[in-house]
């Protein structure tokens, strides 16, 4: 019976790819994929909780009487949304990274501000 | 990468058809594959396609990864199973919402109810965090241009785009259809999946195909940048009026029952308006986002390899002009 809870575990590794992408990657853009991947995990998560056997899905019709639970479906929904949008701010600070310091890896970015700030203190890029 | 992606949305969005989640599915399906495909294609190009050869060592990250995840694992053993109807979570609210919504709020659309009226502050709060993002990269990426370069961007746009005849035509006589379906999906949202959010989307990914094939600028020309960010702020103020309204009327605070002498008439007519100011919200939003991230890339296609301030990175911009 243990098997009946695979979902979390689907839900667990890919979480941990996610997770593993963001601490591993030095790339911001892969970074922000990593996020993303983690933020589906979540998103699998509710969705599968709110799964139950033989229902369908919450639109109230004659004859059914199992539905899936709605709320979750309502978090994840607007979550999706808003998801994106913060990906896009996400990205839009990756770009104006790279005009700023010409590389959007990690490492770079660091040993530039570093040189910066031995080197002129005070004034900023 | 960018590829992947794109089919990872749309795979978990048949994932949460699978699970019976159709509204979920629909908007993941629409922004998972649609518009997050497009903004990361976009931002590979303006920041290069190549990254360093990894110098990074992994064992480090690997050994918190399983560290974390077996320790999650061990905490799921104390969950509910899958798809079990007895789950706390199934025994809380959700009855109450699923026997009762119809009553008092009389929609087919369960997950429409809660979002528009049982939750609706919280969707108002997710509005607003959308209008902040769509803002957020306003800031971050836009671009006052001057005249000159104006034109010589036309040139490059109007040279671009010859080629894509067949396309241009088919798109030409599909575009009316994808608005119309993006209304039916907007208003339609009290009896089948569908609503505001998933309508915005919609919306914008037609305005965004324009874009993409008859050129930034010719889009520029049809949908007015000003407008589009008033309507953005217009979305929210809708829904936030709505509120007021229902308040000015005795009620609380986005409490539709007040809005008209049958309750339940007033929650269509307050569910039918949040909607829509979900819906003008999200499409502009969307639009400002890519308008900004295309119009960046323009631009740095015209001002080719001196878009630098400091100019020390001749390897990664001519590795752009590769990704190109």
């Amino acid at each position: 019976m243990i098997l009946g809870l695979y979902n979390y575990w689907v839900v667990v590794v890919l979480m941990m790819i996610g997770f593993y992408i963001v601490i591993a990657q030095g790339n911001l853009i892969k970074k922000i994929v990593g996020l993303n991947i983690f933020q589906t995990s979540v998103f699998i998560l509710y969705i599968s909780m709110a799964k139950v056997e033989g229902g369908t899905a919450p639109i109230l019709a004659e004859g059914i009487s199992q539905f899936s639970n709605p709320l979750p479906h309502v978090l994840i929904l607007t979550a999706i949304v808003v998801g994106i949008a913060t990906t896009a701010l996400g990205l839009a600070l990756a770009v104006r990274i790279k005009e700023a310091y010409g590389s959007i890896e990690e490492d770079e970015i660091q040993d530039r501000d570093n040189k910066e700030s031995s080197t002129m203190k005070g004034k900023k890029c | 990468m960018v590829m992947l992606s794109g089919i990872y949305g749309l795979l978990s969005a048949s994932f949460f058809v699978a699970m019976d989640a159709v509204d979920v599915a629909f908007t993941e399906a629409s922004v998972g594959a649609g518009i997050s495909t497009l903004l990361m294609l976009t931002t590979i190009t303006l920041v290069g396609r190549y990254e360093h050869a990894a110098r990074h060592k992994p064992t480090l990250a690997l050994a918190v990864v399983f560290v974390t995840g077996a320790l999650l694992i061990y905490g799921t053993l104390d969950m509910p199973y899958f798809g079990s109807a007895e789950a706390p979570i199934n025994l809380h609210v959700a009855p109450h919402y699923l026997n009762d919504s119809m009553q008092e709020i009389g929609m087919p659309n369960v997950v429409t109810s809660v979002l528009a009226s049982y939750r609706g502050f919280d969707t108002f709060g997710e509005t607003a965090v959308i209008f902040t993002a769509g803002v957020g990269v306003l800031a971050l990426l836009s671009i006052v241009r001057r005249p000159e370069e104006e034109a010589e961007i036309d040139a490059i746009n109007d040279s671009m785009h010859q080629q894509h005849l067949i396309l241009r035509i088919v798109i030409k006589i599909l575009i009316p259809f994808i608005f119309l379906f993006a209304l039916y999906v907007q208003f339609h949202g009290d009896y089948g999946p569908g609503g505001g959010f998933q309508a915005g989307v919609i919306f914008a990914a037609a305005i965004i195909l324009y874009a993409m094939l008859f050129g930034l600028s010719t889009a520029r020309r049809v949908i007015n940048q000003s407008l589009i960010q008033v309507l953005a702020a217009v979305g929210v103020l809708v829904y936030g009026s709505v509120g007021l309204v229902s308040m000015l009327n005795g009620g609380n605070f986005l409490d539709y029952s007040v809005l008209a002498s049958d309750p339940v008439a007033g929650q269509h007519v307050g569910i039918l308006v949040i909607e829509l100011g979900v819906g003008i919200t999200v499409a502009s939003v969307m639009v400002i986002i890519f308008f900004s991230f295309a119009g960046r890339r323009e631009n740095r296609r015209v001002s080719g390899n001196d878009v630098e301030h400091d100019g020390n990175r001749p390897t990664n911009s001519s590795e752009n002009k590769d990704a190109r």
